[in-house]
């Protein structure tokens, strides 16, 4: 009988070490494969009021609520052959970009707030940052009006305006250059889908691609300027040159005259 | 008396309906439920008689969904998922959860096994078809696997944060893939479909999905059970064992081992019924737990 449990136990603890171990080496499996499966790719773009990536995976419960409300059947949930997480929904802004409904239909019935449903303006939403990434096809800086991008734009003119420099080729003509304002931009895509070229020259990027970051003791001085309503530094005093008699020094103009230097 | 179909006699005493009657209810429940999702902005036209305003009788997927705009379902495997990984007390998905963990509390965990999810008639199929080929060959891993893959789905959600057993979860995978569409998914559920036909009786279903353990531990004390109501009329004939999905919980009940029974209420049963189709002397019967002697 004592032998029998001895036997027993050995067993047991045999048959649970094993499947302990085998577990865990599936579960590591999982987790690598994991870590690669999280990696968002560029051209991927959440619905509006994602949280961030890396909380968005934890609470998306990949129900595809959003993808149902979604009006303009945009959003799509990634299949198992796709790059973006199993299940997870996305849509792609060159295929078909973001509509921006003023109503917010795809976030309002999210169960667990992987979107935030209480967004209230959609032009506040952030999916990613248009960028002129081509500046050698984009038609606008070849010298041409397209505007295109310009034109599509939901926000227009705050989120894209064109500026103008000189067009230094033909040394007559000017450049407007479309230029994306990251605090006013949605990432809906619209530009991107809507630019003529064959591959688009302006493209939706997620923000940690699209943005710098200045260095955060970097003061703009227009800015600081406006902020006091005055100039930053106590004006120079008239400079005084001690210079021999007779000699007299032009700062900007023609520099040391006198009345030998010539001779 | 060797036979060479299961259920023969059960066919032969109570005719053909009788015998598959709770598996004809259960493909009927399966299927309707994968109905009425599908049924989506349908359901505006035939009532309300037009399609300007979309109507849903029930929207989402299995994992979540709301009912017609109101009542909110979530899984609580996957919702208990969103909580080790630290997010998500959302009032929405948690009151989706508790509806669905009342109601299995209720009527056993499992039955969300083999009266809801689509993965069953999978699995029941390659079931089906190993017992009609006569393929003999199993692995005989544990059927308790499938509660250590649960508790490594939690910790890995716990480590990582995010909902990695749902990068893999095949069970899921296919629900997503029949409500919204099938990409290279058909892989898995092929590759489960072979495993369960060829290498391990049950291996799926019964061995490894930890969204069984999980609904297992949640019906532990279901109200809902099958129940041997004539165990001096069991005549032995083992079909029983040969169609349940989980035959080890009926051994105890059935032979009244160790003073258990008549009621099954080892949780790993799905109350699928079938031991009550097949059986032709009539020996299992739907009853309560509290029926017990």
């Amino acid at each position: 009988m004592t032998r029998r449990k001895q036997l027993d136990r050995r067993e047991f603890l045999t048959q649970s070490g094993r499947m302990v171990g085998g577990v865990s080496i599936f579960g590591g499996i999982i987790g690598l494969f994991g870590k690669q499966a999280a990696s968002m790719p560029a051209y991927a773009i959440r619905p509006p009021s994602a949280l961030p990536e890396e909380e968005f995976l934890g609470a998306c419960i990949r129900c595809g609520m959003c993808v149902r409300d979604c009006p303009y059947d945009i959003l799509h949930l990634a299949e198992l052959q796709e790059e973006v997480a199993l299940g997870t929904p996305y849509f792609v802004a060159h295929e078909i970009p973001c509509e921006m409904c003023e109503d917010i239909p795809c976030v309002r019935n999210c169960p667990t707030g992987a979107l935030d449903r209480d967004m209230e303006d959609i032009e506040k939403a952030e999916m990613g940052i248009a960028v002129l990434v081509d500046h050698e096809t984009c038609l606008n800086i070849l010298g041409l009006r397209c505007d295109i991008c310009y034109r599509v734009c939901p926000v227009m003119d705050e989120a894209i305006s064109l500026e103008r420099i000189p067009n230094l080729r033909t040394g007559s003509h000017a450049i407007f250059v479309p230029t994306v304002h990251s605090d006013r931009c949605t990432g809906c895509g619209l530009c991107e889908h809507a630019c003529p070229l064959p591959v688009a020259a302006i493209k939706v990027l997620p923000e940690t691609i699209a943005k710098g970051q200045l260095g955060e003791h970097y003061r703009l001085g227009w800015e600081e300027k406006e902020k006091i309503g005055g100039s930053l530094v106590t004006p120079d005093k008239e400079h005084e040159y001690n210079l021999p008699e007779g000699f007299q020094y032009d700062l900007t103009g023609e520099g040391l005259t006198g009345p030998s230097v010539d001779n | 008396m060797a036979r060479n179909v299961v259920g023969e006699a059960a066919i032969k005493e109570k005719g053909w309906i009788r015998s598959h009657k709770w598996l004809i209810m259960r493909r009927i429940s399966q299927l309707s439920i994968i109905a009425l999702f599908l049924l989506g902005p349908l359901a505006s036209i035939w009532f309300l008689g037009d399609l300007e305003e979309e109507f849903w009788i029930i929207k989402g997927n299995l994992v979540s969904s709301v009912v017609l705009d109101t009542v909110p379902l979530t899984d609580p495997f996957v919702y208990l998922q969103t909580l080790f990984a630290g997010q998500a007390f959302e009032i929405t998905a948690l009151i989706g959860a508790l509806i669905v963990a009342i109601f299995y509390l209720l009527v056993g965990g499992r039955v969300y096994c083999s009266w809801v999810c689509p993965m069953n008639i999978v699995t029941d199929t390659a079931g089906w078809l190993r017992r009609r080929l006569g393929i003999k060959k199993k692995c005989d891993s544990s059927p308790n696997i499938r509660f250590w893959v649960l508790g490594m789905a939690m910790v890995l959600a716990l480590i990582s944060g995010t909902l990695l057993w749902e990068l893999v979860n095949p069970v899921t995978l296919l629900q997503r893939s029949i409500f919204y569409s099938f990409g290279m998914g058909w892989i898995t559920v092929v590759g489960i479909f072979l495993y369960d036909l060829l290498w391990s009786r049950n291996g799926w279903c019964g061995h490894l999905c930890p969204m069984g353990a999980f609904y297992s531990l949640l019906g532990k004390f279901s109200l809902l059970r099958v129940r041997v109501a004539e165990r001096s009329a069991c005549d032995d004939c083992m079909d029983c064992f040969t169609v349940c999905p989980e035959p080890q919980v009926i051994r105890p009940a059935l032979k009244g081992e160790n003073g258990e029974g008549p009621v099954i209420d080892r949780s790993q049963c799905t109350n699928c019924g079938r031991c009550i189709d097949i059986c032709g002397p009539d020996v299992f019967t739907f009853g309560g737990r509290f029926n017990n002697k």
